[in-house]
């Protein structure tokens, strides 16, 4: 209905267009250089074509257009407006009238007329004209596929009129067919801070995960008016998942969905230096300092927008540093696999037959933690094969099977990595261990001691139980270079051995040495660090707990007795303490300790910064961190303190003794 | 009632227009050449503007060029009507701060689905 009106109009519309042109030509036959009638001219052809192909009047549209094409020439002063071509143009005249009135025109007539016309121009418009019906568009493809889309808009498109919210929707129909979806997440890590920001400019991107039945095209047809502006990635997250039930044989021409599916394969891999990972680690570590700052100066204000973005880059750069950690992630099958040749020898050396069980090879630790952690396995699976293990004829009169065998299983437990290095030998021979103690002067002569104290004698330097040193161990490198490596990766590690039924070493090393989850603390002044892997609870210590316990430094914990260090004490800092202090209780596993600090302040996500070599004796800290507010702040190193407060604790009981 | 403004020299093209937007609720505003368009821009206030880019007295270029010198009209969505493939056509236009466009010759569906994409209802 609409359409008819609009062609009604259309053919007065029409009658006045030629005679406007005819109108012109007759001017210009007379005053060939007028540009301006040759502009009046060129438009009204130009709006007769436009306008006739609206309304189906494709004949007189096509024949139209040459004329046009013939006057824009004349227009960009390529041809001038010769007699001859203004004749020609007027001698179509006719034509076009008949063809706007839908009047039959004879067979040839309009070929010949723009042939005269070709003539007079005097080049060939040899092209034919544009396809005046955009090709029906695309089917949709059968299956589903999967798109992953991520855009940007330019910085002008508000101002240009361009609304992203009505490209959001547009999008999201896409997604709304039976089985399709559509997620949309904003990416708003480029808007600047509020005083930076120019109200009228687009900072925002957008991150969407399509599952549609429509082409790429359809999605591209979205951005349309702004693709040439825009940073827009389409890519094929998937692939499509019906196609296999729909299609059985494969298409001999895949569509555009399949054959970008194509291109993305599961399994593909890119190597990449390991020096590049660590550079790139550096900057995300970088990102986690000043994003802390971010936090700390949005804590500080009452901005609603500022506090809401500090929250998404705090988001973004937690989940950059989960990926950057993933990425440097290696399968300790690695390691594992090294020390099968390593175990050949051994039973070769030896005289005994040794097999070794791997379990837990792939999990997964930082490249750099896996190479440091070859050493100190090496030297634990050479104390298994040649201390711990027997020679068979003493494995069989102990009734166990000749074959001795040392494990060794991986395990991840939180933001650890649990490596346990077992041997089913004679265990640790405790009397051996206390003699060499004694004699070597690491505790006094009938101290009194618990099981698990005497075994960590063995991680004290210069301690050796071997009796006769061989080529394997007992190099005088002992334990306690395998418990300084391990503790250098932030690591603690633990012996344990039932008598006769050998022993096991288990090692806790934290996934990655460049970033801790830390717990800030303050004590006194200044702050400190935690681990909060280590961290078991934080507790208040009231005022009459504080001056209850200040004999004993002992803490009853849930019926637990738990010893304490005021770290205010210890890092003789001369201030009054506050007046409701809290206990961080911290454990290695086995030992417990509480650590009085002043006040706690959160949660802290932090880079660890290694101490010069000056510091690096200091014992209670593993490193220093930058806060958000460019102070430093001290890594407490949890497997000291609690071996100095176990220490703390004996000191009563030796002058008792 | 969300408002358009068109602007083309050509009768039947803003009739066409007219008819297919009104029939999806939009009040159309006409204008014959940029000249009047700018006046009819300044004197209404349009959550749209569709245009010619031929047109006498004023071309289309020049109107969206006059249109986003003035505050009160940056940020209003600009569509242009060309029958031109070119890419250069359309660089120009958008350069002088079109949203979009339409080719001609244009269904009145295609039509409304263009504006749909460019007003968010």
């Amino acid at each position: 209905m609409s359409k008819d009106e609009g062609i009604e109009i259309f053919r007065v519309e029409a009658q006045e267009l030629l005679e406007q042109i005819e109108q012109g030509l007759l001017d210009l036959a007379n005053n060939p250089g007028n540009k301006e009638l040759v502009a009046t001219v060129f438009r009204a052809l130009h709006t007769l074509k436009g306008s006739g192909a609206m309304f189906g009047f494709d004949a007189l549209a096509s024949f139209t257009h040459h004329c046009e094409t013939a006057f824009d020439r004349v227009r960009k002063g390529e041809v001038p407006a010769t007699k001859e071509l203004v004749t020609a143009v007027l001698n179509a005249m006719d034509h076009m009238r008949a063809l706007a009135e839908k009047r039959p025109v004879a067979v040839g007539e309009g070929d010949a007329l723009l042939a005269a016309l070709e003539r007079v121009v005097g080049q060939a418009e040899s092209k034919a004209a544009p396809s005046l019906h955009p090709a029906p568009a695309a089917k949709p493809a059968g299956g589903l596929a999967t798109w992953h889309i991520v855009f940007t808009l330019g910085a002008d498109v508000l101002v240009n009129g361009t609304r992203p919210l009505p490209m959001l929707d547009e999008l999201r129909a896409l997604g709304a067919c039976p089985g399709g979806a559509c997620r949309i997440s904003a990416i708003t890590s480029a808007i600047p801070p509020l005083g930076k920001l120019i109200p009228t400019e687009c900072y925002m991107g957008w991150d969407v995960t399509l599952t549609t039945g429509e082409p790429r095209a359809a999605i591209e047809e979205v951005f349309m008016f702004v693709i040439d502006d825009m940073t827009l990635d389409i890519s094929a997250a998937a692939i499509p998942e019906t196609t296999a039930a729909n299609e059985p044989a494969p298409t001999p021409e895949p569509d555009a969905a399949a054959a970008d599916a194509k291109t993305w394969r599961p399994d593909a891999s890119v190597r990449v230096p390991a020096v590049r990972l660590d550079e790139l680690m550096d900057r995300v570590g970088e990102l986690v300092i000043a994003q802390s700052r971010l936090k700390q100066i949005a804590n500080a204000s009452t901005d609603m927008n500022l506090r809401s973005v500090a929250e998404d880059i705090e988001h973004l750069a937690s989940e950059l540093r989960d990926s950057m950690m993933s990425v440097r992630m290696v399968p300790v099958v690695q390691l594992f696999g090294r020390f099968r040749r390593l175990i050949l020898d051994l039973a070769r050396d030896t005289g005994k037959e040794i097999e070794m069980i791997t379990e837990g090879e792939t999990t997964e630790l930082d490249k750099t933690v896996i190479e440091r952690l070859a050493d100190p396995l090496v030297h634990l699976i050479r104390n298994a094969a040649d201390h711990g293990l027997e020679p068979p004829e003493e494995r069989r009169a102990a009734g166990k099977p000749a074959k001795g065998r040392v494990t060794l299983t991986a395990r991840q437990a939180g933001a650890e990595v649990v490596i346990t290095v077992k041997d089913d030998g004679r265990g640790v021979n405790r009397a051996r261990v206390r003699a060499k103690a004694e004699e070597n002067g690491l505790i006094l002569p009938g101290a009194v001691l618990g099981d698990q104290e005497l075994l960590q004698l063995i991680f004290q330097p210069g301690f050796s139980t071997a009796a006769t040193v061989t080529s394997l161990s007992g190099r005088g490198v002992g334990m306690d270079v395998v418990k300084r490596a391990i503790e250098a990766l932030r690591g603690s590690l633990e012996l344990s051995s039932p008598p006769g039924e050998g022993s096991e070493v288990s090692l806790r090393i934290p996934l990655t040495l460049a970033i801790i989850d830390g717990l800030l603390v303050r004590v006194g002044t200044a702050r400190y660090v935690i681990p909060v892997s280590a961290v078991e609870e934080c507790l208040e210590l009231t005022p009459e707990q504080d001056l209850r316990s200040t004999g004993r430094s002992l803490l009853t914990i849930r019926d637990h007795l738990v010893p304490f260090v005021r770290l205010r004490d210890l890092f003789k800092t001369g201030t009054a303490p506050d007046r409701y202090q809290k206990i961080v209780v911290i454990s290695t596993g086995t030992d417990r300790v509480g650590l009085v600090v002043d006040q706690i302040l959160g949660d802290y996500q932090t880079v660890i910064k290694p101490l010069s070599p000056f510091h690096a004796g200091v014992g209670s800290f593993s490193g220093a961190t930058i806060l958000g507010d460019g102070n430093v702040a001290l890594i407490l190193d949890v497997g000291a303190l609690t071996t100095s407060a176990a220490q703390h604790d004996q000191t009563p009981l030796r002058a008792a003794s | 009632m969300t408002s358009v403004l068109t602007v083309d020299d050509s009768a039947s093209i803003r009739r066409t227009i007219k008819i297919a937007l009104t029939g999806e609720d939009y009040a159309v505003t006409e204008a014959a050449d940029g000249a009047e368009g700018l006046r009819e821009a300044d004197a209404g206030k349009f959550d749209l503007i569709i245009t010619d880019l031929n047109m006498p007295i004023m071309d289309g270029l020049t109107m969206i060029r006059e249109l986003r010198k003035k505050p009160a009209h940056a940020g209003v969505p600009i569509l242009f009507l060309t029958t031109e493939s070119d890419a250069g056509i359309k660089a120009e236009a958008k350069a002088a701060g079109a949203t979009g466009w339409v080719t001609k010759p244009f269904d009145p569906e295609n039509l409304i689905k263009v504006v749909k994409r460019i007003l968010a209802k």
